[in-house]
């Protein structure tokens, strides 16, 4: 088995592999840096691990327990090491300094890429090109892992919680942060973050609001904010110049499957990682996805759990040559409020109980989350609160398992407690 | 009666409480949280507000430049730039591992600092 990617999905996904009996010296896991442990090891604020430890550990402190037990099962990992291609039959390419140029062929692969951030290409802000804007991610690598300050006065453009994660850490830096600007009339971030990383600090978050243009020449000078209407475009007339340095953007993360469309694995347009059933089977037998390759998780510990079940079918898979190809499998689809639904396909006789993981469009309360079965409810639960930063699950019993068993395909949807569907 | 919100920072999911308080400051009731630990945040945010520090300090002959540190206890919330800015006094040399002690009662605040991260001397 070769896991790609040497993060916290990889990392759990190898050693869940190896628990269910597949030999450390079968597995291999790929790690494009000089070490294993991914986005966590710049991440070393606290939240981390509640929901899997219990307690409240740092991203390095919760690397660190899956890096040494790793360590301990003696599961090998090449780091520095990058995986070029990936084909169809299972076969890796990969460089790196100790192998060269390689190529493995596996039983399974777990594909544990991770995401990327999207950069100012993606927006069109007009302006000129200066030195000085960032995606927040490479600003807290800069200051967390290297020791450079980015900037000293600091606009920050999206409130996802990397961008407020970095608004405290440069504030605590000696940095001024003079305002998150979020394009949306809410926050993508969680709400502990609103609070412990800008409110403690007094720093302004301004909703419905962008940046319309960057000036400045070698370096930047300020920014343009403007307020957005109700369909995202800058309101004339609200343009703000605001004096600054550096420009942050914490506007969204890309799942990273350049590998997995070039193997030709079905991709989710919705959330840009590989259709999977509920084993995180990809549309390739033998080729499993998860973490944030897959779907972009908010927390790291759901992210553990998802890669145990794809490290555990990988397994299976190459001891018992599991093939979920010859079953059956039935579509999950998001309906109304419901942007999209993980996995995408449930095997007929899937074991019970079934965990559905799915994310909403927009801010909504009291709501109820209804799963059908060829437009049968089988599951009905009410929610108080649904925000689009929270990723949601219901968890599916046997009882409703069997009624979905004949449908043809399964939907998602949500609807207000007196049966109109999809009002905000 | 007076009431103070306010979005408990405990775990991820940030419940909004409502705190009443009576003319001299006491508390009457506290609603919203959903845990016990909810409750006791919100007691100690009127009074004594308190968050974890954590930041990088220097690690000399280390595999890394930094070594990502935490305060192994909260500290008030007023304290924590001051506490930042001292940070930048102490100097570690590798090889460290993730929980050994760097630094006991830090600043006078009954904390230690402790290593987030094990680096190897290189």
């Amino acid at each position: 088995m070769i896991v790609i990617g040497g993060g916290p999905a990889g990392l759990a996904a190898a050693i869940e592999a190896n628990k269910a009996g597949l030999p450390a010296e079968d597995i291999l896991i790929l790690e494009r840096d000089r070490e294993a442990g991914g986005i966590l090891n710049q991440c070393i604020h606290a939240g981390f691990g509640l929901h899997h430890f219990g307690e409240e550990l740092t991203g390095p402190e919760y690397a660190a327990r899956f890096l040494e037990e790793a360590k301990a099962r003696n599961i090998p990992c090449l780091t520095n090491t990058m995986a070029l291609s990936l084909s169809e039959d299972r076969t890796v390419t990969f460089v790196s300094p100790t192998e060269g140029l390689s190529r493995v062929s596996a039983d399974a692969i777990v594909l544990a890429m991770g995401c990327r951030e999207r950069t100012r290409g993606a927006l069109n802000i007009a302006g000129t090109r200066p030195a000085g804007i960032f995606t927040a991610g490479t600003a807290q690598r800069l200051v967390n892992i290297d020791g450079y300050l980015p900037g000293r006065k600091v606009v920050i453009l999206g409130s996802g919680d990397i961008g407020l994660i970095m608004a405290r850490r440069l504030t605590l830096e000696g940095a001024k942060v003079l305002r998150v600007c979020e394009l949306m009339p809410y926050s993508g971030g969680l709400p502990r973050n609103l609070a412990q990383c800008l409110d403690d600090f007094g720093i302004p978050l301004y909703l419905s609001h962008t940046v319309v243009s960057i000036s400045g020449k070698e370096r930047v000078e300020g920014v343009t904010v403007a307020e957005v209407d109700e369909n995202r475009r800058p309101i004339p007339g609200t343009e703000e110049y605001v004096p600054c340095d550096t420009l942050l953007l914490s506007v969204g993360l890309l799942p990273e499957n350049e590998l997995t469309r070039e193997a030709g694995i079905a991709l989710d347009p919705v959330t840009g990682g590989a259709v999977v059933d509920e084993t995180m089977q990809t549309s390739l037998p033998g080729i499993f996805a998860c973490g944030n390759v897959l779907h972009v998780h908010d927390l790291v510990d759901y992210v553990t759990e998802e890669a145990g079940r794809a490290g555990r079918s990988a397994a299976q898979f190459v001891l018992n040559g599991l093939d979920g190809t010859t079953r059956k499998t039935i579509p999950v689809k998001a309906f109304s409020g419901v942007r999209y639904v993980m996995p995408q396909l449930v095997h007929t006789d899937a074991e019970a109980p079934l965990t559905l993981f799915f994310r909403v469009d927009n801010n909504y309360r009291n709501k109820v989350l209804t799963v059908s079965a060829d437009g049968e409810p089988v599951y009905q639960i009410k929610k108080r609160i649904l925000v689009p930063g929270q990723m949601e699950n219901v968890v599916l019993r046997s009882d409703a398992l069997n009624r979905m068993k004949n449908a043809s395909s399964v939907s998602v949807s949500l609807s207000d407690p007196d049966g109109k569907e999809g009002s905000r | 009666m007076t009431t103070k919100e306010l979005t408990c920072v405990v775990c991820p999911m940030g419940c909004q409480i409502t705190i009443s308080l009576d003319e001299d400051g006491t508390v009457l009731s506290v609603e919203g949280n959903t845990c016990k630990r909810g409750d006791t945040y919100a007691r100690n945010e009127l009074t004594d507000p308190r968050r974890t520090l954590t930041s990088t300090v220097v690690i000399l002959g280390g595999t890394d430049k930094l070594l990502p540190v935490k305060t192994d206890a909260p500290i008030p919330k007023k304290d924590l730039l001051r506490a930042r800015e001292a940070l930048r006094e102490l100097t570690v040399t590798a090889p460290v591992a993730c929980g050994d002690v760097l630094c006991t009662d830090f600043l006078g605040l009954g904390v230690s600092i402790v290593s987030g991260k094990t680096v190897e001397a290189c």
